[in-house]
């Protein structure tokens, strides 16, 4: 990801925020690109929104300098709210505003409205238009957030926790939405506890912990930076002996479950090796299937870190 | 203000479909006036000063109309407004708080006003309302009265954490005010304790206020009235400022 400074959505640097005692951001910085979908992922408590709602200039930072569309969120709220969308991950409308009302009263908040019709029909909520916010369902509320966020055109849009209660089906089709969002030309910048979320739709990813930043990378790059190997999973007879698999080039580990085995090693050969190994043998192999590390496995390999790092101070 | 009368509009059709804010504004009073008036009629009555119940009633009924709006719809409306994330969702966007408060003041007033008209017009119709006032100092003491009841109101919301504890708070003030001030029950017929414990309810100077502009009473008649409410206002208003949180 090439970005010129000048060119960047957002830079942060320094940013700290305290509540009382509790520093939530403690001094992070970091850029984002335009065109970019930039995930922000943390455990609970992390400082994930603290961060986001001084990025939206709805929080006052106690420290650090940010730029958001090259504007100061502080001083120029009004003026960055006029070009970033954002969806809260607490809010709501009052329950008896209709969907058409709540898009058409949104719409003349902005300077420049886009007609908010096709919106609508692009978040498939167009048959909701007279549905009261009581009546919707969790799926509908969000995409009718999303549709608000969209009303001005923003050049930028911040989702926090946009899939958090939805169900897995309902979820995907959100992540389908953001991708559009991104082919429309816009940066997206999104908080997410779901580390799948993180891992199908973020160019990169910043991994936060405590208010700090643990971890910064693509999704791919920090998988690779864990360095952990795969594990190749086949179900054969229970007479097969697999201990000449071991001396195989990459393999660390052979095991033997009633008719499962296991094989782990590392190299990107691996499983080209191994099955080429059971077929010269003759093994009648079947289920055969890989299981590699994800986002999910640097995540808690990280914050367990960070846990470490925390026990020493 | 980009945002403020369409903001102003959408309040009023939600207002309208939420029939427990109606209620107080809109229908009490209208009850409250064909029970009074089917019992005394409006036939000059030594009870009343020899003035007839409704046209003593009904400048207090709008009192009353005053008192349940700024006490218990606004409360909570703004409280639950901000508990449920309503505010938060539009400090997200460019409109400025100052077009969400007074949209809040526009709509509220707008009820206000057609309850009141809504009252009058009954009272005239079946009971033979009579008005020997001027309309324009009614309507100024009116509009006076409004402002620093939505302004308590304003400030109860502020105060109040959660919806419910502005409700309660609400209640808590409403109901003394109601029935202590001679908004429902005319304070003619109170023993004389209760009439000067009355002077230290509010509302009870919203219906001292209100009557005597009905009746053309000279407005310099009515200062110590001004003053209270006026007082009211800036309470309400400086306390709001200082302590409204929009989550």
């Amino acid at each position: 990801m090439t970005t010129t400074t000048g060119g960047a959505a957002i830079q942060a640097e320094g940013l700290r925020k305290s509540y009382g005692r509790l520093e939530a951001v403690n001094g992070i910085g970091f850029e984002v690109g335009r065109g970019e979908i930039f995930g922000l992922v943390g455990p609970n408590g992390a400082g994930k929104t603290t961060t986001i709602e001084c990025l939206e200039g709805l929080r006052g930072a106690d420290g650090g300098t940010m730029r958001v569309l090259g504007l100061d969120p502080r001083r120029e709220g009004y003026e960055l709210r006029e070009r970033i969308g954002v969806q809260l991950q607490q809010s709501a409308l009052p329950d008896d505003m209709k969907v058409w009302e709540a898009m058409d009263l949104f719409s003349s908040y902005y300077r420049n409205p886009v007609a908010w019709q096709p919106i609508l029909e692009r978040l498939a909520i167009a048959d909701k238009k007279q549905t009261r916010f009581a009546g919707l369902s969790g799926g509908q509320k969000q995409r009718l957030f999303i549709a608000l966020a969209l009303v001005n055109d923003p050049e930028l849009v911040f989702l926090d926790e946009l899939t958090t209660g939805l169900d897995p089906h309902a979820r995907r089709s959100m992540w389908d939405l953001v991708r559009g969002i991104r082919e429309r030309g816009k940066t997206v910048f999104l908080t997410t506890h779901f580390m799948e979320e993180a891992e199908q739709l973020c160019d990169r990813v910043l991994v936060m912990d405590r208010g700090r930043i643990i971890a910064l990378d693509s999704p791919a790059n920090l998988i690779r930076s864990l360095r952990a190997g795969t594990d190749i999973l086949f179900t054969a007879d229970r007479a097969f002996d697999p201990s000449p698999l071991r001396s195989l080039s990459g393999v660390t580990r052979v095991e033997k479950n009633g008719e499962r085995f296991s094989v782990s090693g590392t190299g990107d050969r691996l499983v080209c090796i191994v099955v080429n190994a059971l077929d010269e043998a003759g093994v009648l192999f079947r289920d055969l299937r890989t299981v590699q590390p994800d986002l999910e496995d640097v995540f808690l390999a990280l914050t367990a870190r960070s846990e470490g790092d925390g026990e020493d101070r | 203000m980009r945002g403020f009368w369409k903001l102003a509009w959408v309040e009023i059709k939600i207002y309208l479909r939420q029939p427990q804010a109606a209620f107080f504004t809109i229908f009490f009073p209208l009850i409250l006036l064909f029970i009074f008036g089917s019992i005394y009629g409006n036939d000059p009555n030594p009870l009343f000063g020899g003035r007839g119940m409704v046209d003593v009633s009904t400048p207090a009924y709008l009192a009353m109309i005053i008192g349940s709006t700024g006490l218990l719809t606004i409360a909570i409306a703004v409280s639950s407004d901000r508990e449920k994330g309503v505010l938060r969702r539009y400090r997200a966007t460019p409109l400025r708080p100052a077009a969400v408060l007074a949209s809040q003041i526009v709509v509220h007033f707008l009820m206000t006003l057609l309850g009141g008209i809504l009252l009058i017009a009954a009272a005239r119709l079946v009971y033979g309302l009579t008005f020997t006032g001027r309309a324009e100092m009614v309507f100024l003491g009116f509009t006076l009265a409004s402002l620093s009841f939505f302004a308590v109101g304003f400030l109860l919301a502020s105060v109040a954490r959660t919806a419910r504890t502005a409700y309660i708070l609400g209640m808590v003030l409403y109901f003394p005010n109601l029935f202590l001030s001679g908004a429902t029950i005319p304070k003619e017929t109170f023993p004389a304790a209760l009439r000067s414990a009355g002077k230290f309810i509010p509302l009870t100077h919203v219906v001292n206020l209100l009557q005597g502009l009905w009746f053309g009473n000279a407005p310099a008649e009515h200062v110590l009235e001004a003053v209270v409410l006026a007082g009211l206002l800036a309470v309400g208003v400086v306390v709001s400022a200082k302590t409204f949180r929009w989550e």
